[in-house]
């Protein structure tokens, strides 16, 4: 319990100090890549380095990489739904997920975790 | 336009907005925990690039933009889409660094954490600079040569 509550917090400061960063920075473009910005990644592979040790952390990163070309896709498609579809933000982000899950899953089945 | 940092658009968010973003930032990383404890390091690596959240942080740019337009009497609601629309293409180039720190972080970890995680770091900031800068140039030099 006390590891998900650390999680949490550790998650929580670190998104929130990269948003706020990118809420200060100008033009709009440059600050969305802090969107991209391994906020969840720098809190959990930190743990998963004190629990596991590092080749665990190594093999997670590995994957991470599918999870980034997922992101792109996601961008992509969500600025299509936006542009084009004339989609609100919230419901281009969401529905927008669903690209994100199939492009990381069909990586991942492809091509594999690391050796 | 250069890059700029400025504390006024800080101004713009509600202190409840900050919240909401820690609350999903903080569950993002709950959940790639838990996924990893349960199917395993591959699995759980995936999360690690999560746009968990982004359809906060993109939904808050909308609706600032929108509401800065409707002050001055306009209609905000295309303006507060491209704004978003914006974040999100940079959201994408972002990704492209977000790869490069996956797998400098996955190549040096074994040697050295501390290496491991200020040469990842510094390779997203590089990569992700990089990649909007040559954008912005490549997109000057295609509208000159339009025009």
């Amino acid at each position: 319990m006390t590891e998900y509550v650390l999680r949490f917090i550790a998650g929580g400061v670190i998104v929130s100090a990269f948003a706020i960063l990118g809420d200060m920075l100008r033009p709009k473009s440059f600050a969305g890549l802090l969107g991209a910005a391994p906020s969840v990644a720098l809190a959990t592979l930190g743990i998963a380095v004190v629990q596991h040790g590092s080749r665990y952390a190594a093999a997670e990163s590995w994957t991470m990489i599918y999870g980034a070309v997922a992101l792109a896709c996601y961008s992509v498609v969500v600025c299509h739904l936006l542009m084009g579809f004339r989609f609100a933000a919230l419901p281009a982000t969401v529905l927008a997920f669903a690209v994100w899950l199939v492009a990381a899953f069909a990586l991942l089945a492809g091509l594999g975790g690391a050796a | 336009m250069l890059v700029k940092l400025s504390s006024s658009s800080l101004k713009q968010t509600h202190w409840y907005e900050y919240g909401v973003r820690f609350v999903l930032g903080g569950l993002a990383t709950v959940l790639a925990g838990l996924v990893g404890a349960h199917f395993g390091e591959s699995v759980g690596g995936l999360f690690l690039a999560l746009p968990a959240v982004f359809c906060a942080s993109a939904t808050l740019i909308e609706s600032h933009e929108r509401r800065a337009k409707e002050k001055a009497g306009l209609n905000g609601r295309r303006r507060g889409q491209q704004a978003a629309a914006l974040d999100a293409a940079g959201a994408g180039l972002g990704s492209i660094g977000l790869a490069a720190f996956a797998a400098v972080f996955s190549i040096t970890v074994p040697a050295s954490t501390v290496v491991a995680f200020v040469a990842a770091i510094v390779t997203w900031a590089a990569v992700s600079v990089s990649i909007w800068w040559l954008r912005r140039k490549l997109r000057i030099v295609f509208r000159r040569s339009s025009s």
